[in-house]
């Protein structure tokens, strides 16, 4: 189950900053650990994370072992027009996930 | 007077239930409160997709016969645990769940703790959120939970009350000892970095002082359930709560 909570506004003022926030239900194991039998518990972490604006990036990050399980997220983001906000994020069993929300800026 | 004081003092607490949330750091307090960083809601999503999957032999959905959760299921998770009269015991919103899933619908019992149950009960819960938890039952089966919150258990020869009417307010290790309350059920610990349930938690103190934890659908289980609503009317609905 990766499920995610994006939470952007549906409408924006042109030129003004707004927020992104973002949930992901992610496991982020550190790798750090070990199970009931001893054995080492592989990395499980969401690596990298873009966010784009109509095919332009606006907000890039790299993400390590040091967070917790489900990450919540938030940054913000300038849009001078209406467009689709895209965000994907890849972890590190290759899986790619993409989650987008049309912004309608006045 | 020595009598009667810690009589006044018992009368105090149930005249006022703290809830956990006031407990909480202003940091959890503020995940609980928006619902976009509240990572209970990613549970409560995937309990409304659960709603409507059929299920079983009949391929029937929570759906097909409650419709509409948040007309059917309102108001509902704040008076459970009920008493059922054929089975004469009480069943937590969990076991009723189950039972639903197990008897209606026939289909496989959800694994517990599993994303699917926990969502469930989260979507459920959520319908009920703001509502002051009331509990019809009263007798002898609130006693009988109030007994087995009195009675000391485990290695350590401890009670659920001595630290959660004794010594509420005060503080274990580093942390705030809470009233203990149940009214956040299913909720996200911090500690655990998933959701869980009540059953979860209370394993957790047993398993703490070092006692045999109930079985989870166990009548024990199910009973001391009951006594903690009782115990947090007056209190309202946080499903899905953030704790730490």
């Amino acid at each position: 189950m990766v499920r995610v909570l994006l939470n952007v506004p549906k409408q924006v003022r042109k030129g003004e900053p707004f927020d992104v926030k973002l949930l992901i239900s992610h496991p982020m194991e550190s790798g750090q650990r070990r199970d009931a039998m001893g054995l080492a518990i592989p990395r499980d972490i969401i690596n990298r994370l873009i966010c784009t604006f109509d095919g332009a990036e606006v907000f890039r990050m790299d993400l390590f072992p040091a967070i917790a399980a489900n990450p919540f997220l938030a940054f913000s983001v300038v849009a001078e027009r209406s467009g689709t906000l895209t965000i994907a994020f890849v972890d590190d069993h290759g899986v790619e996930q993409t989650e987008t929300s049309a912004v309608e800026a006045v | 007077m020595k009598r009667l004081l810690p009589l006044f003092l018992l009368c105090t607490i149930a005249a006022a239930p703290r809830s956990g949330y006031d407990d909480a750091s202003a940091e959890t307090r503020a995940m609980q409160d928006d619902d976009s960083a509240n990572p209970g809601f990613l549970w409560v999503r995937e309990g409304e997709a659960q709603w409507s999957k059929p299920a079983g032999p009949q391929v029937k959905s929570c759906a097909s016969c409650h419709g509409d959760a948040p007309v059917s299921m309102r108001g509902v998770a704040a008076r459970y645990p009920i008493v059922d009269r054929t089975l004469n015991r009480p069943l937590t919103l969990d076991q009723r769940i189950a039972q639903c899933r197990t008897e209606r619908q026939q289909a496989e019992p959800l694994p517990s703790e599993s994303d699917a149950a926990l969502g469930l009960a989260a979507y459920v819960g959520l319908q009920s959120r703001g509502m002051p938890v009331r509990i019809n039952a009263a007798g002898a089966v609130v006693e009988a939970g109030r007994r087995l919150f009195e009675t000391r258990m485990g290695q350590l020869n401890l009670s659920c009350a001595q630290c959660h009417d004794d010594r509420a307010g005060l503080k274990l290790a580093g942390a705030v000892i809470p009233q203990g309350h149940p009214n956040g059920y299913p909720e996200y610990r911090l500690e655990w970095q998933t959701m869980g349930s009540l059953n979860r938690r209370l394993r957790n103190c047993m398993v703490g002082v070092r006692a045999e934890p109930f079985p989870p659908d166990s009548r024990e289980m199910a009973e001391l359930a009951l006594f903690l609503a009782v115990r947090a009317e007056g209190l309202n609905v946080e499903t899905p709560a953030v704790r730490p």
